[in-house]
């Protein structure tokens, strides 16, 4: 089955369905377009099940109604190997090729795994470095830094489209769950350890984030705006970020820190250099000692 | 960290004082005074109802106190069925929330109350009407099924009941006095420790769920010996009706599982009251302890509440195409599969925490595993109705809509099992359809097959048939007009318990779920109505003692069975005893009664219960005086009643004689149209 095809599958209830967007069936980040790939392909084969048993259920209870006496009656049939066989072979053939899906899919779309193409057909150009950034979920607000500019926004993301960007994160406080529908699939920030992301965004637009991950009472309006921006564009807004009179020190942080629901954006001309590191070790309070390497914290033994 | 010492405490009430009542004037206050002045109607009239009959002593005597098995799960299908109601309140008001709170709107409910309901919602569905309704259908039937005349531990039955119905207590009393939790049905920390809920909430969770799953795991041994020591004779385990071993496998569940929920919650508890650091980081605690730890009790008892509606599909399927179950051996293995299998599946349930690409593959392809044995049961299922002569009522009807149901919710269940397609909808709505797709078109549509089965038995009248086919098309429409949307939505990356949106576009979708919940309503409203008027038509509904012309033993008494089930224990020579028994013809035998020795009531059990909710009430309000009494009490009640020798009654001869006489007894003409 080509792939167009199958994308035309997964189109169809769109048309259905007029104007609603099913982001997760068209997204606009490579990542998150394999997942989504991989969702339309694993459930085209599981339907080659479940359909002819959805329509086998209706004709046999149908056709073998108690009022129609044409129906053949075998009141002591119970039994037959070659049914039997059927019924556990085929669906077990099912998962063999769903299996064989999801264990590929599953390692290929790792989170932690850098990317090797930013298309399918289009390979991470050579010396092209990820864009590297650092997320901690507050409540109720998403603070990003980026170490390579040296700036930190909260409640706003942006990158350049066609460049991988390599996330790392962890929470100040509660478990929230990074998600932006359209760039990759989400994955937990949780305090005290740490947990990467790989992806990146195909085209440009404003796109919306949040967290996938109940955590009390401001939960709801812990969203944020995404946005895919060409190259000078990205340049142009890291500009105005530095532009910016505010910086992330300690008693901005402090500040930051507090419980908020709906926090408006805002924007960072500097941050402080370890900040990431003393949240993800809980050290970033004033006073407070940060583990020695040595001493292994917790999110040195977690993976990689 | 230790709770907070600057909240008000004395030692004779503790925390509590009338400030946590809902006293106030605030819409939320409103709210829960009005629903306590609703519930307290409904309770003085019930009150004042059983007073002017004088049933006091007829209700305590007969039901309160009661060892019978068959009691006993009547009485859990009331307890399953009053907190339906409850669970169900809450979701129509989140159906109602999410539907209205678009834009300017927020909405009738802030966020504390909000996250109240479906922390309570989520409670209350799998630990106070799923699983009293599962317990009462094991309770009733498989005694009966596997021809013995009471479980193997009646006393202990009786406190089972009563420890759930002390946690059901305890999450009703957190209506109005407090507040319940507001960290999700999941309880996880670290919205659930005692920095971030410091109030009642989330200890009214733990001891609610703590007291419930006490009587769980009692009620698991219970049927685990009762099932392995008192079939009757001749009746090997591949002999057992399917309903049965569904059971002994789900008991397996409980018994493996249960504690490890009790652990988890201990430790959280340790956690609050103690300071210890368990679940938190700082004192080089892990949350993601306590998030495995749920989810390995968590995913066993997914399968403990449906396995035994497998087991009621797989006797109700053969009794109304009038065939064998097709493929006997096959569902026991596939049913033993499933008990095995759901171990090892756990971490799917958060496969985002980033665990790595060969955990994760693991726990992909097992939980894959686990549906090639639920694809086998569903094809037996077919095959028996395949050469058959199926005739479509109301059981069947519920049985038909679970497999249209079911299937589908199967479907996106191994959707979902693909760890890339559950980066992408995992915690989004499709998750919350599936879930409900599997536990409504499985679990809920199995119960109410399996009262419309057995209501006849033990009444002896059936139910209305058209208000039962009300119930059922409301609750199959209402079901995919809930859900339906919220799968779509799920696709469109709508994440679960939001209690605002700024997406306008998303409010019709909305709107068509809240109207299907509605609609649910409306199935739940015949259902009962179905009762109460079968109830009145008890005369002319009136059937012989086995209507359905079924299989299995339990019809092979009379309707209802006598308080000894059998005057003889039954040989058993074939899978389909009672069948069998018909088809050659058997008679009951009229004379040569012997004396029956039963058990007798106790009232220790509701004494127990009574002591237990106390304490945990205690514990919630750090009443400390309060909670060492009534745990001692409970104890010293305890052993008091382990010295009562008196713990058997004889019937004699005579009397059973006079019953076998009296009951109906015909076995070729069926009584119910059918």
């Amino acid at each position: 089955m080509s792939k167009r095809l199958l994308q035309g599958v997964s189109f169809l209830p769109v048309l259905l369905l007029g104007g609603c967007s099913l982001v997760l069936l068209h997204p606009a980040g490579y990542v998150a377009r394999q997942q989504s790939d991989v969702m339309v392909t694993t459930t085209i084969i599981i339907a080659s099940i479940i359909i002819p048993v959805l329509i086998a259920v209706a004709v046999v209870a149908w056709r073998y109604r108690a009022s129609n006496t044409q129906a053949r009656y075998e009141p002591e049939w119970d039994h037959s190997p070659q049914i039997e066989l059927l019924v556990w072979a085929w669906p077990m053939l099912v998962i063999i090729a769903v299996g064989a899906v999801s264990w590929i899919g599953t390692h290929r779309l790792d989170p932690y795994r850098p990317l090797t193409h930013v298309t399918r057909d289009k390979p991470v150009p050579a010396g092209v470095k990820p864009l590297e950034i650092e997320v901690v979920s507050l409540p109720w607000k998403w603070l990003f830094l980026y170490p390579q500019y040296g700036v930190a926004t909260v409640n706003e993301l942006a990158a350049p489209v066609d460049r991988p960007i390599a996330f790392k994160l962890t929470a100040a406080q509660f478990m929230n769950s990074f998600f932006i529908p359209t760039l990759a699939g989400q994955i937990y920030t949780m305090p005290g350890m740490q947990t990467r992301l790989n992806a990146v965004i195909n085209l440009p637009g404003r796109y919306q984030g949040f967290s996938a991950n109940y955590s009390g009472a401001g939960f709801t309006d812990m969203r944020f705006l995404f946005q895919g921006l060409e190259q000078p564009a990205f340049e142009q807004w890291i500009r105005t970020v530095r532009a910016s009179t505010a910086q992330l020190d300690r008693a901005a942080y402090e500040g930051l820190k507090r419980p908020s629901r709906a926090e408006p954006v805002h924007y960072y001309a500097r941050f402080m250099p370890d900040l990431y590191t003393r949240i993800l070790h809980g050290c970033a309070d004033p006073g407070q000692k940060c583990p020695v390497p040595e001493q292994k914290p917790m999110a040195h033994i977690a993976r990689r | 960290m230790l709770p907070d010492q600057s909240v008000p405490w004395n030692s004779l009430f503790g925390r509590l004082s009338l400030s946590v009542l809902p006293l106030g004037s605030s819409p939320e206050d409103r709210i829960l005074q009005y629903t306590f002045l609703g519930i307290a109607v409904i309770a003085v009239a019930a009150l004042a109802f059983t007073t002017r009959q004088r049933k006091w002593g007829y209700l305590w005597r007969e039901w309160l106190t009661s060892v019978d098995h068959k009691k006993l799960g009547i009485m859990y299908m009331i307890l399953g069925t009053v907190m339906l109601l409850r669970g169900f309140s809450d979701a129509i008001m989140m159906r109602a929330q999410q539907a209205v709170a678009f834009g300017a709107n927020l909405g009738y409910l802030p966020p504390h109350h909000y996250d109240q309901i479906f922390s309570a919602h989520g409670s209350i569905m799998i630990f106070f009407v799923a699983m009293p309704y599962i317990a009462g259908l094991m309770n009733y039937v498989m005694p009966l099924q596997i021809g013995s005349r009471d479980v193997a531990f009646p006393f202990l039955n009786n406190l089972s009941f009563w420890f759930t119905v002390g946690g059901a207590m305890m999450v009703m009393v957190s209506l109005f006095v407090g507040d319940f939790s507001t960290a999700g049905w999941m309880g996880y920390p670290p919205v659930s420790d005692i920095r971030h809920s410091p109030g009642p909430g989330v200890d009214y969770y733990i001891w609610a769920l703590q007291l419930a799953g006490v009587g769980t795991l009692l009620s698991g041994i219970n049927f685990i010996v009762t099932i392995i020591k008192m079939r009757a004779p001749g009746m090997g385990l591949m002999k057992m009706p399917m309903f049965s071993w569904t059971t002994l496998c789900t008991s397996g569940l409980i018994v493996a599982a249960f504690p490890l929920l009790t652990v988890s919650l201990f430790l959280l508890s340790l956690d609050r009251y103690l300071g210890t650091h368990f679940f938190t980081n700082g004192g080089g605690g892990n949350l993601m302890l306590y998030v495995n730890l749920f989810w390995i009790w968590g995913h066993p008892e997914v399968y403990i509440l449906v396995l035994p509606l497998f087991g009621v599909y797989s006797e109700i399927f053969p009794t109304f195409s009038r065939k064998p179950l097709f493929g006997y051996s096959s569902m026991v293995y596939a049913t033993t599969a499933i008990m095995v299998l759901s171990y090892l599946v756990w971490l799917h349930h958060f496969f985002t925490m980033g665990s790595g690409e060969n955990v994760n593959s693991f726990f992909s392809l097992t939980t894959m595993l686990i549906s090639i044995p639920t694809g086998v049961k569903i094809f037996n299922w077919l095959f028996t109705m395949y050469h058959g002569r199926v005739r479509f009522t109301v059981p069947m009807m519920w049985s038909m809509g679970f497999l249209f149901t079911f299937i589908l919710g199967g479907m996106t269940g191994v959707m979902l099992s693909v760890a890339p397609t559950d980066f992408l909808v995992h915690n989004s709505l499709f998750l919350v359809a599936h879930f409900h797709n599997v536990i409504i078109g499985g679990v809920v549509f199995g119960v109410f097959a399996a009262i419309n089965y057995w209501f006849p038995k033990a009444f002896g009248f059936r139910l209305d048939e058209s208000w039962g086919k009300v119930s059922f098309w409301c609750w199959l429409v209402g079901f995919w007009l809930a859900f339906g949307p919220l799968y779509l939505m799920g696709l469109m990356g709508v994440t679960r318990r939001l209690s605002h949106f700024e997406d306008m576009n998303l409010q019709p979708w909305f709107i068509a779920a809240a109207i299907g919940a509605f609609i649910i309503l409306l199935g739940i409203l015949a259902f009962l109505v179905q009762i109460g008027i079968s109830i009145r038509r008890r005369e002319a509904y009136a059937v012989g003692n086995d209507p359905w012309d079924a299989r299995t033993l339990e019809w092979a008494t009379s309707s209802p069975p006598p308080d000894y089930n059998f005057a003889f224990i039954p040989q058993v020579h074939e899978r389909d005893a009672w069948w069998d028994m018909k088809t050659r013809g058997s008679r009951r035998p009229l004379e040569g009664f012997h004396d029956i020795h039963m058990p007798v009531n106790t009232t220790a059990g509701v004494v127990i219960g009574a002591a237990a909710f106390v304490c945990a009430f205690s514990l919630v309000w750090y009443i400390w005086w309060l909670a060492a009494a009534s745990f001692a009490g409970s104890v010293a009640v305890l052993i008091a009643h382990t010295f009562n020798t008196h713990h058997e009654r004889a019937i004699a001869a005579a009397e059973v004689n006079h019953t076998e006489r009296a009951a109906r007894w015909d076995p070729t003409a069926g009584g119910a149209t059918a």
